[in-house]
C-alpha cells in the first residue's frame, strides 16, 4: 500500500469513528436520562473513539504531508478536510475542560457534514504554484483554521443552547430560525448525496458557452443541467438539457449544483419531518434537556476567547506577513481577505456587545451561530463564488 | 460637582456607583440590584458623569460602546459590499474604460455599482471617515474606562461593607467553629498556594490573582491605534515606495523610485510542474502548472556624486535571483518578481534585394526598441527610417499610428538609397505586407528573422511604516492574548470575632475557574457554602416564567 493510499484509508477510518462517537454520545446521554451511572461508561466510550479518529485524521494529514512535500492545506479538498479535524481537535479540547458530552453530539456530525462536503472535491495531490511555494503556507492556513475551528465550538455551543432554550411547540422567530439552522444542516447533507450519486454514475455533459469577457468556452457538468450558461451549446448532452439560461455573469454550472442540493435537501428534510412528525430541533429537544446553560454559555462564550486571538494571528497578522512577502503589499483587499477582516471584526462585535451590554445566554448564542455563518460563507462562498486571489479549487 | 459622602465617611468623586473605600452602593440603581455592576468596578467614568459642553458631548459619544460596536457592524457591512464584484484594481482594464467594463459586463447593476463608487470602495473617502472614526472611538472609550478602573484597582481596599460584599455574584454566609484567625490564615496559605495575592487587615481578607488582565483590552486597543496611525503615515511622502518597471532580457535600466540605482536582467525563468494533469486541473482546462518565476539580475549604484541617469560608471552591488515569495531586499527597498512576457520582440532583420534578380545588397537588424534614424551599409548603400510604429494599429489621414510604445506590431516607413536610385525609394513594411506609396520601387526590404526575448516586470516598495505595523500587531496580540487567556479574580473574606463569615468573590470571566478554586478553599478552611447569585436568579426567573431577561452582564471589562 502506497503512502497515499495509506492516508485516504486513515481519512476513512476517522470518519467511520466520528459517526460512531457520535451515536456513543448519543447513549451516553439516553443513559443519562435513566440512572446516570452508565452515563461515565457510555462518554468514556465515546470521547475514546473520538480520540482514535482523531489520531486515525491526524495520521492522514501527516502521511499526506509526507507525500506531496507541502501541508495538505492547499486546494479545497485539503483545507476543508484540515478544517474539520481542527473541529474536532478543538471539541476534544474544551471537552477536558468542561465534560459535557452534549457537545460531542453536535460538535461531531458538524465535523463529519465539513469532512463529507470536503471529499466532494478532487482529492488529487496537486503541484503548487510559485505564490503557494512557502512556509507561510503551512503557518498561515494552519493557525486560520485553527482559530475559525475553536471559533466554531462556540456556534456548536449556542446551537446547543438554543435547543434547549427555544420553545419548538409555540410559534415563534426563534423556532423558525432554529429550524433554518437544521434546515442548513440536511442541505449539506443533500448536496453530499446528490454529488456522490452522480459521480458514481459518472454523469457528464459538455457544452460550449460564451464568457462574460465574450469569449468562447467550454465547461463540463458533473450533474444533470438545470440551468444553462450564457449562450449555451450542447456538445455531449446526458439526460436533459438546461431548463434555463443564465446571463454571462452567473456560474450556471454552480447554480445547478446548489439547484440539486436544494432540491435533495428539502426533499430530505420533508422525509424527516413526515417520518418522524415533528421538527428536526424538536427530535434533538429531549437530547439535551439535562445540559447546564450557564455553563453551556460559558463554554461558548471561553471558545470565543481562546479562538479570536489565534484567529488574529492565523487569519490577519500571519496573512499580511505573507502577502508582503509574497505580493509585495500586506494588504489587497482581496474577498478573502475582507471577509477574514469582516469575520475579526463580527467576533470584537460579539465581544464588546458580551461585556458592556450584557447580550450574553440567548443572544449570545444566536451571535456564535451567526459568526459560524460567516466562517462557512469565507470557505464556500467566497471560494466558489467570488473570484479571486484565494481561488484556489 | 459635588463629591459623594459615603456612610463610612469617604468623600467620593461625583458619579461614583461604589464606594472606592468601602464598597457601599452610592446609587439608587445599585443600592436595588441583586448582583452590582462590576464592569469598571463602579468608579466614576467621565462619559458618564457629565454631559453640559459640547466637548462633553462629543466625548461621550465616542466613548459610548454602543457607538463603538455601532461603528464595528458599520465598517463590517459596507466592507461587505466591496466584495459583491470585483475592485477595480482587479479589473483588466485601462483606467480609463473601466466604468463602460462595469457596465457591459455586469449590466445595469454594474453601471451603478460603478456610480456608487462602491467598486473602489475602500479607497472611498467616506469609509475612511468610517474607520477613522473607529480610531477615535477606540481611544477615547479606552482613555474613559481605562484610567478609572486603572486607579480604581491601584487604590483597592481589603476590606469592604457588607452591603457591597452580598451584591457580588458568589457569596456565602454562615459561622465558623474555629477562631477567627485560624480560619483566616488557613485561606491565606491555601489562596497562596494557588497563586494568588493575598492583603489583609484585620478581620479582612482579600485575596487577588491575575489583576493584569483587566488592562488586556486597554493594551490591545493600543496597538490597533498604534497600527492605524502607522495605516496614515503612509501618506507622507518618502515613507511608502509602489512603482513598477518593465525590465527586458540583456537591458539594464534605472529603478524608479530608487534613485541611484540600476538594475540589469540577466536572464528570466520560467518553470512549469511536468506532472500530469488530472482532477480539477483538467477539468479547468490548465495544462500546465507553473513552477517558478525568476528573473536573474544585477543591482548596480551610480557613485557617490553621479549624475542622475549617468551609467557610465556603475557599481556592481549584488546578483540576485528574484523568484515569487523570495524579493530581493536592499536599503528598505523590496524588489518583487510581479509579471513577465515571454519571447517579446527585440529586433527585426531586414536583406535589402533587388526585387528583380533577387540579389541581396545587405542586411540590417533594427533594434525595435531602440532603433536608429540611418543604416548606412557601405558603397553609397543606406536605409533610412523616415518613421517607426512600434504598435502600429493602422493610418490616419495618411500617417501611420501606433497603439502603445511596446512592440507587438511593429511597422516601418524606410526610405532606400542605393547607387541606382541616389534620390531613395519609399517603402512602407509592417508583418507580412509591404505598401510602395510612391509608385513602383526597383528595391525591397525583405524580412529576414526576429530576435526575441523575456521581458520581466520587477515591483519597487518601501514601506517604512512595517515596523510601527508590526509593532502595532505584537502590542495587540499580546493585549488580545492578556485579555483573553488570563482572567482577574477576587475573593473577599471577613470573620467576626465572634465566627460569623461573610466571603464574595469576583471574577471578570471564566466562573468555571474561579469557582474550582473556591471548592478548594472552602473545603480546606471549612467555610460556609457558597452560592451563585445568577443561579438563584436565573432559577426564579424560571420559576416566574417571565422571559424579560435583560439582566446587566457580570463580565467586566
Amino acid at each position: 500500500m502506497s503512502l497515499i493510499d495509506l492516508s485516504g484509508n486513515l481519512l476513512y477510518v476517522a470518519f467511520v469513528a466520528y459517526l460512531v462517537a457520535t451515536l456513543l454520545f448519543g447513549g451516553a446521554i439516553k443513559q443519562s436520562n435513566a440512572t446516570g451511572k452508565n452515563t461515565e461508561k457510555w462518554g468514556k466510550l465515546a470521547i475514546t473513539v473520538t480520540l482514535i479518529g482523531f489520531f486515525s485524521q491526524l495520521g492522514y494529514f501527516i502521511t499526506r504531508w509526507i507525500h506531496t512535500g507541502h501541508a495538505p492545506v492547499s486546494n479545497m479538498f485539503e483545507f476543508t478536510t484540515a478544517f474539520g479535524m481542527f473541529i474536532v481537535a478543538s471539541f476534544i479540547l474544551i471537552y477536558f475542560i468542561y465534560r459535557m458530552t452534549a457537545l460531542g453530539l453536535v460538535a461531531l456530525p458538524v465535523a463529519l457534514l465539513i469532512i463529507a462536503y470536503a471529499a466532494m472535491f478532487p482529492n488529487e495531490v496537486s503541484p503548487l504554484v510559485p505564490s503557494l511555494q512557502s512556509h507561510w503556507l503551512t503557518i498561515h492556513v494552519i493557525t486560520a483554521a485553527l482559530g475559525q475551528s475553536i471559533l466554531a465550538i462556540s456556534a456548536v455551543a449556542g446551537l446547543i443552547y438554543l435547543l434547549k432554550v427555544v420553545d419548538v411547540t409555540k410559534k415563534s422567530k426563534q423556532r423558525f430560525w432554529l429550524e433554518a439552522v437544521m434546515y442548513c444542516l440536511v442541505v449539506v447533507i443533500g448536496f453530499v448525496v446528490i454529488s456522490s450519486t452522480f459521480s458514481a454514475m459518472d454523469y457528464e455533459s459538455k457544452y460550449t458557452y460564451v464568457d462574460k469577457e465574450g469569449a468562447t468556452r467550454q465547461i463540463v457538468y458533473n450533474m444533470p443541467p438545470i440551468f444553462g450558461m450564457n449562450e449555451f451549446e450542447a456538445v455531449e448532452e446526458h439526460g436533459m438539457s438546461p431548463l434555463v439560461e443564465m446571463p454571462g455573469i452567473i456560474n450556471a454550472k454552480k447554480l445547478t449544483t446548489v439547484a440539486w442540493s436544494l432540491l435533495v435537501g428539502t426533499i430530505l428534510y420533508w422525509a424527516i419531518r413526515l417520518i418522524a412528525r415533528r421538527r428536526i430541533s424538536a427530535i434533538f429537544q429531549p437530547l439535551v434537556k439535562k445540559v447546564n446553560l450557564q455553563l453551556l454559555d460559558e463554554i461558548g462564550y471561553r471558545s470565543v476567547l481562546i479562538g479570536f486571538p489565534v484567529f488574529t494571528l492565523g487569519a490577519l497578522i500571519f496573512a499580511m506577513i505573507w502577502a508582503q512577502i509574497a505580493w509585495s503589499r500586506f494588504w489587497g483587499w482581496d474577498p478573502k481577505e475582507v471577509w477574514a477582516l469582516i469575520t475579526w471584526l463580527f467576533y470584537a462585535a460579539f465581544l464588546h456587545l458580551r461585556l458592556s451590554k450584557g447580550w450574553e445566554g440567548e443572544r449570545s448564542a444566536w451571535l456564535a451561530l451567526i459568526g459560524f455563518g460567516i466562517i462557512l460563507f469565507n470557505l464556500i462562498a467566497v471560494n466558489l463564488i467570488l473570484a479571486g486571489l484565494h481561488s484556489y479549487a | 460637582m459635588e463629591n459623594i459622602t459615603c456612610a463610612c465617611g469617604h468623600s467620593n468623586p461625583y458619579g461614583t456607583k461604589l464606594c472606592e473605600k468601602c464598597g457601599r452602593p452610592l446609587t439608587e440603581e445599585e443600592k436595588q440590584n441583586k448582583v452590582v455592576d462590576m464592569r469598571y468596578d463602579g468608579t466614576a467614568i467621565r462619559s458618564k458623569t457629565y454631559n453640559k459642553s459640547i466637548i462633553d458631548k462629543i466625548w461621550n459619544f465616542f466613548s459610548s460602546v454602543k457607538v463603538g460596536i455601532s461603528l464595528i457592524i458599520i465598517t463590517l457591512v459596507t466592507a461587505s459590499l466591496g466584495t459583491l464584484l470585483p475592485q477595480e484594481m482587479y479589473v483588466n482594464a485601462p483606467d480609463a474604460v473601466k466604468p463602460a467594463y462595469y457596465e457591459k459586463v455586469y449590466g445595469w447593476f454594474g453601471k451603478f455599482y460603478n456610480n456608487l463608487g462602491l467598486s473602489d470602495l475602500y479607497s472611498s473617502w467616506w469609509f475612511q471617515i468610517i474607520v477613522g472614526m473607529l480610531g477615535v472611538s477606540i481611544i477615547i472609550a479606552s482613555l474613559d474606562r481605562g484610567i478609572p478602573l486603572y486607579k480604581s484597582l491601584k487604590n483597592q481596599r481589603v476590606k469592604r461593607h457588607e452591603s457591597f460584599m452580598k451584591r457580588q455574584r458568589i457569596v456565602a454566609e454562615g459561622q465558623v467553629t474555629a477562631s477567627p484567625d485560624e480560619v483566616l490564615d488557613k485561606v491565606e496559605k491555601k489562596m497562596k498556594e494557588m497563586k494568588y495575592n493575598v492583603r489583609r487587615d484585620g478581620s479582612a481578607l482579600l485575596a487577588e490573582r491575575g489583576r493584569f488582565s483587566r488592562f488586556g483590552p486597554y493594551i490591545n486597543h493600543v496597538g490597533l491605534i498604534l497600527f492605524l496611525a502607522g495605516v496614515m503615515l503612509r501618506l507622507v511622502p518618502g515613507f511608502y515606495v509602489d512603482e513598477s518597471i518593465v525590465v527586458r532580457e540583456g537591458e539594464t535600466r534605472a529603478i524608479t523610485g530608487m534613485d541611484g540605482y540600476f538594475i540589469e536582467n540577466r536572464d528570466f525563468i520560467l518553470e512549469t510542474h511536468n506532472n500530469t494533469p488530472q482532477g480539477e486541473q483538467l477539468k479547468q482546462g490548465v495544462n500546465v502548472v507553473a513552477k517558478n518565476f525568476q528573473t536573474d539580475i544585477t543591482l548596480y549604484k551610480q557613485p557617490e556624486g553621479a549624475i542622475a541617469g549617468d551609467t557610465s560608471n556603475l557599481e556592481k552591488v549584488k546578483d540576485y535571483s528574484i523568484r515569487v515569495n523570495h524579493p530581493l531586499k536592499e536599503k528598505g527597498f523590496a524588489l518583487y518578481q510581479m509579471g513577465y512576457r515571454l519571447d517579446e520582440l527585440k529586433q527585426m532583420n531586414f536583406a535589402l534585394k533587388n526585387k528583380e534578380t533577387g540579389q541581396s545588397l545587405g542586411e540590417v537588424g533594427i533594434d525595435l526598441t531602440n532603433p536608429e534614424k540611418e543604416y548606412d551599409l557601405g558603397n553609397g548603400i543606406s536605409i533610412k527610417l523616415l518613421v517607426y510604429t512600434p504598435d502600429f494599429s493602422g493610418f490616419d489621414n495618411g500617417a501611420p499610428q501606433t497603439a502603445s510604445s511596446a512592440p507587438n506590431n511593429p511597422a516601418f516607413l524606410f526610405k532606400m538609397i542605393t547607387p541606382q536610385t541616389p534620390e531613395g525609394e519609399t517603402s512602407f513594411v509592417e508583418i507580412q505586407n509591404t505598401i510602395e506609396p510612391l509608385g513602383y520601387n526597383q528595391y525591397e526590404m525583405k524580412f529576414a528573422g526576429i530576435e526575441t526575448r523575456d521581458s520581466t516586470t520587477i515591483t519597487i516598495r518601501k514601506d517604512r511604516t512595517i515596523p510601527i505595523l508590526f509593532v502595532g500587531g505584537i502590542i495587540f496580540m499580546i493585549g488580545v492574548a492578556i485579555g483573553s487567556y488570563w482572567n482577574h479574580r477576587r475573593l473577599w473574606l471577613q470573620v467576626e470575632p465572634d465566627g460569623r463569615v461573610v466571603m464574595a468573590a469576583h471574577v471578570n470571566k471564566n466562573m468555571f475557574s474561579m469557582k474550582k478554586d473556591l471548592d478548594a478553599v472552602t473545603e480546606y478552611a471549612g467555610l460556609p457554602q457558597y452560592t451563585d447569585q445568577l443561579d438563584t436568579i436565573a432559577e426564579d426567573e424560571e420559576n416566574a416564567s417571565n422571559g424579560n431577561k435583560e439582566e446587566k452582564g457580570d463580565n467586566t471589562l
